[in-house]
């Protein structure tokens, strides 16, 4: 019963955190360098722009989901279960998500850097 | 990549790894928390170890941000995975906690994955991006221009 309660929550975590990333991305990729906006026109400035992309928005709010799915899972499943299952499963739907929205270009050696950490996660946890 | 680069990518290690670990300590103080104790969850925020959790969780978050607007989403995410290195070989060497063959194996994968992610490019230029429109070229830095004509 617990176990069905955990893997829901691990479910739910790979999706709102992959929503949440790729939302991310594509709003800070909108800012622009924040760096260099900083040096230019000051930190009022970044924080304004962050603020005034909608994507931003609905960003944080997935990440709020899979946070608290986290906080659901960890207390339903055990630590070695809920947070090597839901991380590792994550980047892999990231680098799929991040392919098709974002249009990165993720090539073999992408593909390999994510298939690898995903595989050392679960390794790490057995 | 510059030098105050790499540093936001060691902050997102270390602060994402410190948080994390400190809001699990936290949560197994509390115990189980359910659908039917909404306040129980609200509450755990009071919790010493949950709220220097989430301070870490928000430094762990600039970092991120400030990575995301200068780096690709397959870039940043696996090449700040050496946390889970970082935190096996504390745990080894500090707290002299035994890792099985399997688990040395694992921490391999990921210094494997983080180094071939490392090596390679760290931001998809925006004319490869179909779906890219640049609203502030002016911001964008030099050396991520010249990095990416390279």
């Amino acid at each position: 019963m617990n176990d069905a309660y955990a893997w829901a929550a691990i479910g739910v975590i790979i999706l709102a955190s992959t929503t949440g990333d790729v939302l991310l991305s594509y709003s800070m990729k909108r800012v622009g360098d924040v760096g260099e906006l900083w040096k230019q026109r000051g930190v009022v400035a970044v924080i304004g722009r962050i603020l005034a992309t909608p994507t931003f928005a609905l960003g944080l709010m997935a990440m709020g989901v899979a946070f608290y799915s986290l906080l659901f899972g960890l207390s339903w499943g055990n630590l070695s279960l809920v947070v090597p299952a839901s991380a590792s499963l994550t980047f892999v739907a990231n680098a799929v998500a991040a392919r098709i929205f974002l249009h990165e270009r993720v090539g073999r050696r992408r593909w390999i850097a994510a298939l690898l950490v995903a595989g050392g996660v679960i390794l790490m946890a057995v | 990549m510059t030098f105050r680069k790499y540093l936001v990518l060691a902050g997102i290690t270390i602060f994402s790894t410190a948080g994390d670990s400190l809001l699990a300590r936290g949560m197994k103080n509390l115990g189980s928390v359910s659908l039917h104790n909404l306040s129980g969850l609200l509450l755990s925020i009071l919790n010493p170890w949950v709220t220097a959790g989430i301070l870490l969780l928000l430094a762990f978050f600039t970092c991120y941000m400030s990575a995301l607007s200068w780096a690709d989403l397959t870039y940043v995410l696996p090449a700040t995975s050496i946390g889970y290195v970082l935190v096996a070989l504390i745990a080894h060497f500090s707290f002299h906690e035994q890792i099985s063959p399997t688990r040395w194996l694992g921490i391999a994968l990921i210094a494997a994955g983080v180094g071939f992610v490392a090596a390679g490019p760290s931001v998809t230029p925006d004319h490869e991006r179909s779906n890219f429109r640049s609203t502030s070229p002016d911001t964008i830095s030099p050396d991520v221009s010249a990095e990416v004509k390279s």
